[in-house]
């Protein structure tokens, strides 16, 4: 049977969002969980099929907008990038719609959070698929703005909490100052290609390679100049340092929704970006140098703050957002496959991670502070387990030629590539991602034993709670679990293999002489072990400072002093932001409210001529003037005043 | 057209309503009387909704002149005829004001207290005078409508208004009447130069001398700059946003547009060259006027404050996509004004729903309200995302094309322009948290029932139609793309003309 499967994979969730957020009071909560998780799995099969036929296709659904040269339509391209995007998101989202059913049951509020909850969740799954089957910039800026409209509904979904609504109008914020860089991408890409539907992109860049053009008064390189504005995007979508600050506030949301959104997928779109517009990079070199260096310094840095902090959630956020900084360190040295290949890897060991210390959190009715935790792995074993294979996959732990977990390839191969691409960005990028290994295996086993070993330090009554979750928010995690130990196993030929052009289809682009991907079989094999002997003793430290000495964390925080604190606090970005923007906004609009329109405009204006013809009035002894004829000889003179201004200029 | 005289009618059609109002109902308070004057209002106002659908669906989109033409001798000593018609700009202005007209009306049950029926009357007599300004073609018929919006206005925002009322009323009414008055004299010159005040006539032969031209478009600018408004005219709009009932503040939706409507119609069409000599005067203004206006709302410690900066911003988008001459710059001007129109007064309606309730106007006394209203909420999230600018929505369209089109023009405009999309969501979504988050802690406030049906039929067209523009804007966009791509053609010609003499 001939079924529509690109339209099956797209809109089911939107309806199931519709059904859910609309009549969730009248349906029930049971029918909202029903309809919405029909929905996404009805969509997450029919992607696979999408995925599994690899067929190109590029549907138009309707004409969008259209002015003067100007057009965008709705459509539903599907290309091996897509589906597999499509496969990933639909897929994930799935696990986590059943998982939240249990997650969320113990939620009871006035309104009907829950259907609120699966609606919200389901319009994110459809606004992140329209992401990516999009044929043009706008319709991924519609999808890109609907996914952070999601993720603010989701951060504020506990509403009544004052922390709630900060992180989530501060990630919503945020993201619109990357999404200014965007929107300014796209506007000079219609200047530029008198388009913006991809296929006259791209089939235009490799002319433009080396123009320049006028940007703000100053000459530019064309292609390097629209690629940042874009790149500028998805640093804020996917929080790369700089614009990062919102991510880890936005653990204040429910913990499925930090492994959908703020893990597996919205904050990929930004990877997803580049790889998509990887014709458009590759003639932009410089903007790639840059993106590389972007990633590699989020990278390192994100970890290193994931080394201190004590919030589980925020741990795995920071870990996330370094994760991140790998894929872009894959993107900039031209290796988009291994940056699509972790950006899957990491979707299936990074949800996994947030769900199993969400049922962490279950367990301990609500806690979240590692030092509150511990002894816990025999009473919840089955999480303790699947905590596990995460950092396992999330380290990167695996033999050569033997077997590892998802991480072990996916982020060897973009070392390798980094390494490989035999730029002094690449070198760079190698050098911090490499010692990024050893942080991020030091800090996943210092929450794993934070959390799970030792003596419990939770209240009495808290540990006679602890359980295990129930089966349904165990049973999604397995297919999760499943991924993260042998994705990266299986999809290696895929990603890094010599037929990987046959995967892609031409989905993404690279130049022949950036081939890095090419150039990893000549890496030496000692650089191939690396990652391995930089994860291990990180293993080894995280086990001798929490396990076996657990007063030498403290002492080598207080022995580190300033630079300790300098990394528990996050290096200080949310304070000089705060310095910097946000105090000075509020300020500025008081400023131009009270004595701008007030005092000034007011002044000189309709209350100054009043008072004015009023003393004047009083002065002249004409009582009986009215304010009309002052304003009528103010206006008089404003227009000669404007006029003279006129005069003078030419 | 010599047979049906179809703008009169839907002209005049509410004034009629409003006699009648004046004759059948009883005055003061009384509840018939109040019942009779709406009923009559409704049958009016709907009339004329019909009437104006009905002329949407004979208008011919393909055809750029003016449609529906009247013309009839007025004052013949002066060669002053009475002329109306519409082309693919106006007939939206038009839909515009007969689609708010009954949504006003709706808002009035719960909105004014006292002296409903009087208020009736005067909501039905500015949609005359908003619809006379729309559909006529003669210089000084358009200044009869232009002024006599001014009467209503000024006894709504006298006679209705809140606290410091005298203030609001005779701040507006003067900063509008000052700009009438200049308006007045540049209509006088325009006739004694160019022979004529026939609006058909003036427009693609605007042969007044350059000199005079500068002048006249002066004149003209700094009513249409204070009607707009384009910083730094906007003083009067908080004033009078915070002290009107919403019935009145829907209709200033199209009000505003007045402003915007004659800078395409007299600014550009009829003073090209002018229009061209100033732009970078008016662009600077509007893009002041959005960065200013969006940090002033960010500061606005109460909620219909906000929605007046809110405005102020929006419509420094529709003067800077004018004024950058560029295909989507226009596009996106005129689709700023349509879209501006909907979700201000839907905002505004949304901020009335609680202040009607409970009369405070401080956004810090609410709160929590999405716990007890969550109709309410979501509808009001809508509004606030189609005012961001969200994809998806009205707002998106028209602030992407005035933006691009203003990149176009210089990218500086662009990136200035853009800062709107972070400041404009600061201060919608600072609002927004304010009224809807946080907890119920403020018991009148927790008290409150969601919104009920009435309301609930004021939302629903905006509603339909934000969203319906947002994602399939050709359904509106086709009736007034031909015209718009005439203007800009006809623009450019007259200002290469220019060149290549």
């Amino acid at each position: 049977m001939h079924l529509p499967y690109d339209i099956l994979a797209v809109f089911p969730t939107l309806l199931g969002a519709a059904v859910a957020g609309l009549f969730g009071r009248v349906i029930g909560e049971r029918a909202s969980q029903l309809v919405t998780c029909a929905g996404v799995l009805l969509a997450a099969a029919a992607s696979m099929m999408l995925f599994s036929r690899g067929q190109v296709s590029d549907h138009v659904l309707m004409d969008w907008l259209q002015s003067g040269e100007l057009s965008a339509n709705w459509s539903i391209k599907i290309d091996t990038l897509a589906a597999l995007m499509l496969t990933i998101i639909n897929g994930v989202s799935s696990m986590i719609h059943i998982y939240s059913i249990g997650y969320m049951k113990d939620d009871d509020r006035p309104d009907s959070g829950m259907s609120r909850f699966m609606a919200y969740l389901s319009l994110f799954t459809f606004f992140m698929s329209m992401l990516v089957v999009s044929d043009n910039l706008l319709q991924l800026f519609f999808g890109w703005e609907g996914v952070g409209l999601a993720s603010y509904l989701l951060i504020n979904f506990w509403y009544e909490k004052d922390s709630a609504n900060n992180a989530a109008i501060k990630a919503f914020i945020v993201n619109r100052v990357g999404d200014f860089g965007f929107a300014l991408g796209i506007f000079a890409c219609y200047q530029v290609f008198g388009s913006i539907t991809y296929a006259d992109i791209f089939a235009k860049a490799p002319g433009l390679a080396s123009d320049h053009f006028t940007f703000l008064g100053c000459t530019v390189p064309t292609l390097t100049t629209i690629c940042l504005l874009l790149f500028f995007g998805a640093m804020g979508k996917s929080a790369q340092l700089g614009l990062h600050t919102w991510l880890a506030d936005a653990m204040e949301g429910p913990t499925p929704v930090s492994a959908l959104i703020h893990a597996a997928t919205m904050v990929t779109a930004g990877v997803f970006m580049l790889a998509r517009l990887s014709p458009l990079f590759e003639y932009a070199p410089a903007a790639l140098a840059v993106v590389t260096v972007v990633g590699a310094l989020t990278c390192f840095i994100a970890a290193s703050i994931g080394l201190t902090q004590f919030d589980i959630k925020r741990v795995i956020a920071y870990s996330t957002m370094s994760q991140l900084g790998y894929m872009f360190i894959a993107a900039g040295v031209s290796a988009y496959s291994a940056a699509v290949f972790h950006l899957m890897t990491h979707a299936f060991f990074k949800a996994l991670l947030f769900l199993a210390a969400g049922s962490v959190i279950h367990a301990l009715s609500g806690e979240q502070d590692l030092r509150n935790m511990g002894g816990l792995w025999r009473r919840i074993p089955f999480t303790y387990a699947l905590m596990w294979i995460g950092f396992l996959a999330l380290a990167g732990v695996g033999l050569e030629n033997v077997f590892g977990f998802a991480g072990f390839y996916s982020k060897d191969l973009i070392l390798e590539s980094a390494l490989a691409s035999g730029t002094g960005v690449g070198k760079f990028a190698y050098i911090l991602g490499t010692a990024a290994v050893f942080m991020t295996a030091f800090y996943s086993w210092r929450l794993l034993i934070m959390a799970f070993h030792g003596t419990p330090r939770a209240d009495a009554d808290v540990m006679a709670h602890v359980h295990e979750s129930p089966l349904v928010m165990l049973l999604p995690l397995v297919p999760l679990a499943l991924g993260a130990t042998f994705a990266g196993w299986y999809g290696y030929g895929w990603f890094g293999g010599a037929d990987r052009e046959a995967f892609w289809k031409g989905a993404l682009f690279i130049l022949p002489g950036h081939d890095s991907i090419a150039g990893v079989v000549d890496v030496p094999e000692y650089e191939k072990w690396l990652p391995l002997g930089m994860a291990l003793p990180g293993i080894f430290f995280a086990y001798i400072f929490y396990m076996v000495r657990p007063e030498w964390p403290g002492k080598l925080a207080r022995g580190l002093g300033g630079l300790y604190r300098l990394i528990y606090r996050k290096y200080y970005f949310d304070e000089v932001y705060g310095f910097l923007f946000a105090r000075p906004a509020q300020a500025v609009g008081r400023f131009l409210w009270k004595t701008g329109d007030e005092i000034i405009i007011d002044g000189l204006g309709p209350d100054g001529f009043a008072s004015l013809s009023r003393r004047v009035a009083r002065r002249v002894g004409m009582a009986e003037t009215g304010y009309l004829y002052h304003y009528a000889f103010a206006m008089i003179l404003g227009v000669a005043g404007f006029v003279s201004w006129f005069w003078f200029k030419g | 057209m010599d047979s049906f005289p179809l703008l009169s009618v839907i002209t005049f059609l509410p004034l009629a309503g409003a006699v009648l109002v004046a004759l059948l109902a009883r005055g003061g308070d009384c509840k018939t009387g109040v019942k009779i004057s709406l009923g009559i209002g409704f049958v009016a106002s709907l009339a004329t909704l019909g009437l104006s659908a009905y002329m949407l669906h004979l208008f011919d989109p393909a055809n750029t002149a003016f449609q529906f033409v009247e013309r009839a001798v007025w004052i013949p000593a002066f060669n002053i005829a009475y002329i109306k018609g519409i082309d693919g700009i106006s007939v939206w202005f038009v839909m515009l004001t007969a689609l708010l007209t009954p949504v006003g009306l709706l808002s009035i049950i719960g909105g004014v207290r006292t002296r409903a029926k009087e208020f009736v009357i005067a909501l039905l007599v500015l949609e005359t005078m908003l619809l006379g300004v729309f559909t006529s073609l003669d210089l000084i018929l358009f200044y009869v409508f232009f002024e006599g919006v001014l009467i209503p206005m000024f006894i709504i925002v006298g006679a209705w208004g809140q606290t410091k009322t005298g203030y609001a009323a005779y701040k507006s009414v003067l900063y509008t009447l000052l700009g009438s008055l200049l308006m007045l004299v540049a209509i006088f010159v325009t006739a004694l130069n160019a022979g004529t005040t026939d609006m058909t006539a003036l427009i693609g032969n605007p042969n007044l001398p350059p000199h005079m031209a500068l002048w006249l478009f002066l004149a003209f600018f700094v009513s249409f700059a204070i009607k707009t408004p384009i910083w730094p005219f906007h003083t009067w709009l908080p004033y009078v946003y915070e002290e009107t009932p919403a019935a009145f503040v829907v209709m200033s939706g199209v009000m505003l547009k007045m402003g915007s409507y004659g800078f395409i119609r007299i600014g550009v069409q009829m003073l090209p060259h002018a229009s061209t000599d100033f732009a970078p005067l008016v662009i600077w203004l509007s893009l002041i006027g959005i960065v200013y206006a969006s940090l002033a709302a960010l500061a606005q410690t109460e909620m219909k404050r906000v929605i007046a900066y809110s405005s102020v911003a929006h419509m420094g988008y529709i003067t800077l996509g004018i004024f950058s001459f560029t295909d989507q710059g226009f596009d996106g001007a005129m689709f700023v004004a349509l879209s501006h129109s909907l979700v201000a007064a839907a905002l505004f309606l949304g901020v009335s729903v609680p202040f009607e309730r409970l009369g405070i106007t401080k956004t810090a006394r609410y709160g929590g309200m999405a716990n007890n209203m969550p109709r309410y909420a979501a509808l009001f999230m809508v509004f606030t995302l189609a005012s961001v600018g969200l994809p998806g929505t009205s707002g998106f369209i028209g602030e992407f094309l005035t933006t691009q089109g203003a990149y176009l023009a210089n990218s500086w405009y662009g990136v200035i322009a853009a800062t709107g999309m972070v400041l404009g969501a600061a201060y919608m979504l600072v609002l927004y948290r304010g009224l809807f988050f946080g907890p119920s802690d403020k018991p009148d406030v927790a008290a409150m029932k969601d919104v009920n049906v009435r309301e609930m039929a004021m939302f629903a067209p905006l509603l339909v139609l934000v969203l319906w523009l947002g994602i399939h804007p050709a359904d509106f966009r086709h009736i007034y793309a031909p015209t718009l791509d005439k203007v800009i053609s006809d623009y450019q010609a007259h200002i290469q003309g220019d060149t290549n003499d």
